[in-house]
């Protein structure tokens, strides 16, 4: 552990970080020819070989993913850069782009010559207005330099990148409702299959990854599978289904602590090590209540799940839903519970985009039910009910297209299962401080 | 007389070369109308389908399916300031700050201070959480914000 260098972070401390200059004196775009003139197919294996898995949420192994394009399409085929991070409690894609947008913009033209793709769209988030003017620098550069555009330094390769910007919604993560917003729609998601890879943007083939994904493609095929997979988790042997978490992860750390910080990991860290020896430790002396191990949507550790590894496989073994964006939040034993599952509902409720019936009614009467709670009319039974409303909605009891209602019924799930005594407290406590007919006008 | 400009039309126009099809164009078009006439109207949404050969109401459910553009009812003060409200900003005081904010400066969330100077909105998370609680003046991010600094920052607006 001592040994770990970072590679996705080795330059963000650097002067001048972002500039071609500084990018290029770490032996940046140094390859690219190299790497351009081998087959497609090759760079592929190389990245699956890897044991690549996406670093957006889901995990999904890159290098397969891309397999799955039609072999010898005609083309276009295109890649989607989802840099529409809105998950709660992750800002890692914003230090790749600020800091270090040419280790990116490098993955970009590795990835799409490895897919045949010539154009690559990079969705943005609009809320990252200081990223997007580093990446539309960045990619003037690369232009001027003949790294972008027609017949990259003479290989023959041609690639460029259109910067999109969003206008504020968290659906437009999910890779199909990303696809819909950048054709000018509603960011719906679309029922799959067809996938992305058979049928995309613009209904053609189309690669969605991850701005961390792509910024260890660039890694993978600078350093090496080898360097790769000597870093992090290795399958679990009991488990034939298990890839492993091989590679370095970006965590997040926010909330409670004393030193908030994004810091590069093997994958497979403790949460308690995370929190202890790089966040300096719960703030104001006290201790962690509950943790998030990987954006709101993956639910919650309690205190005594604080060992738990953040490795794909690791948060849900203790009911989590995975590890999602390894973004880390820490709840302090002096806040409530309550709060802070309400916290969690309200967002789901704002962002769920309304075309499923179960996450539009869902998250919103979860919501509706967690503010009577907080106004001292709710009944212990509407715990059950929270946990029924949660356990109808998402892909898992197959009632919506998207993910997005399983991340909005998973925080449910983990608070009132593993904090119930605490909830039923609140109900409790709160209702002795309203009168009966104020309950009584709640209920009907 | 139309809406949009001689020159807001030739930069919607300047997109086109960048997607394969004119639809694709309905965000960004969207954000430089926005942008410069602090509102989406009814007319301008005309006119935006015009030259992206598309029904207004096309162009009209895609604006409002994102809660970001204002039409003309309720247009945008001179900058936009967003107070997060999701998990980590919360946990570090991000919706007293707005209560605040809101207070001092007499404006709702979603409303236009009186002196056209601000438009206040919430914001789900802004991805800034290591700095929380954080803000966005316009598109610009500014972190460990408290309600003396924050005022500070629109007071300069």
């Amino acid at each position: 552990m001592a040994t770990f260098e970072p590679a996705l972070f080795a330059r963000i401390n650097k002067p001048d970080s972002a500039s071609l200059k500084t990018y290029q004196a770490d032996g940046g775009y140094s390859r690219l020819k190299e790497f351009l003139s081998m087959a497609p197919g090759d760079v592929t294996n190389i990245v699956k070989d890897s044991g690549l898995r996406g670093r957006g949420g889901a995990g999904f192994p890159t290098g397969l993913k891309w397999t799955f394009l039609p072999k010898d399409h005609p083309g276009p085929i295109y890649l989607a850069i989802n840099a529409d991070e809105s998950e709660p409690g992750t800002f890692n894609n914003r230090y790749l782009m600020e800091l270090d947008p040419h280790q990116l913009i490098e993955g970009i033209i590795l990835a799409c010559h490895a897919i045949r793709s010539q154009k690559a769209y990079l969705y943005l988030r609009y809320e990252y207005g200081t990223s997007y003017r580093v990446l539309d620098a960045a990619i003037r550069e690369c232009r001027a330099a003949g790294i972008l555009g027609n017949n990259i330094l003479g290989t023959g390769v041609s690639c460029d990148i259109v910067l999109h910007r969003g206008a504020g919604a968290y659906i437009c993560g999910e890779e199909t409702g990303l696809i819909e917003s950048l054709e000018g729609k509603r960011a719906w998601p679309r029922i799959k299959p067809p996938v992305p890879a058979i049928e995309g943007l613009f209904r053609k083939p189309t690669i969605v990854n991850n701005v961390e994904t792509l910024c260890c493609v660039t890694q993978i095929l600078y350093r090496g599978t080898e360097w790769f997979k000597s870093i992090g988790v290795p399958p679990d042997p009991n488990n034939p289904r298990d890839p492993g978490s091989y590679g370095p992860k970006l965590y997040c750390v926010s909330g409670h602590v004393n030193r908030p910080c994004c810091v590069e990991l093997p994958l497979g860290v403790t949460a308690r090590e995370l929190i202890e020896e790089h966040a300096g430790g719960v703030w104001k002396g006290r201790r962690a209540k509950a943790v998030v191990p990987g954006g709101i949507s993956m639910g919650f550790l309690s205190a005594s799940e604080l060992d738990t590894k953040l490795d794909f496989a690791g948060p849900g073994k203790v009911g989590c839903l995975g590890l999602g964006t390894a973004a880390v939040v820490v709840v302090d034993d002096q806040t409530s519970m309550v709060d802070v599952l309400y916290n969690c509902c309200r967002f789901m409720s704002h962002e769920s985009c309304g075309q499923c019936t179960p996450c539009r009614e869902g998250t919103a009467w979860m919501t509706k039910i967690l503010e009577r709670i907080r106004t001292g009319q709710g009944r212990t039974e509407d715990l059950d009910l929270l946990m029924e409303v949660a356990g109808s909605m998402g892909i898992i009891p197959g009632t919506t297209i998207c993910g997005l209602s399983d991340g909005a019924a998973w925080p449910v799930k983990n608070a009132i299962s593993k904090f119930r005594p605490e909830f039923e407290e609140y109900v409790r406590s709160r209702r002795a401080t309203v009168t009966s007919a104020q309950q009584l006008m709640a209920v009907h | 007389m139309s809406v949009l400009s001689e020159e807001l039309r030739e930069k919607i126009r300047a997109e086109f070369p960048k997607y394969p099809n004119k639809r694709a164009v309905t965000l960004p078009a969207l954000h430089l109308v926005h942008d410069t006439l602090r509102a989406v109207s009814r007319e301008a949404i005309v006119e935006i389908a015009e030259l992206l050969e598309l029904h207004p109401a096309e162009v009209h459910d895609t604006m409002t399916f994102y809660n970001f553009f204002k039409d003309e009812t309720n247009p945008l003060g001179r900058h936009r300031v967003w107070f997060c409200r999701s998990i980590s900003c919360m946990l570090r005081g991000g919706e007293e700050l707005l209560e605040t904010v809101c207070h001092k400066y007499n404006v709702h969330p979603g409303e236009t201070s009186p002196d056209g100077r601000m438009t206040v909105e919430f914001a789900e998370c802004l991805g800034a959480c290591e700095g929380a609680p954080c803000i966005l003046v316009d598109d610009v991010c500014h972190m460990n914000v408290n309600p003396a600094s924050a005022s500070a920052l629109i007071d300069k607006l």
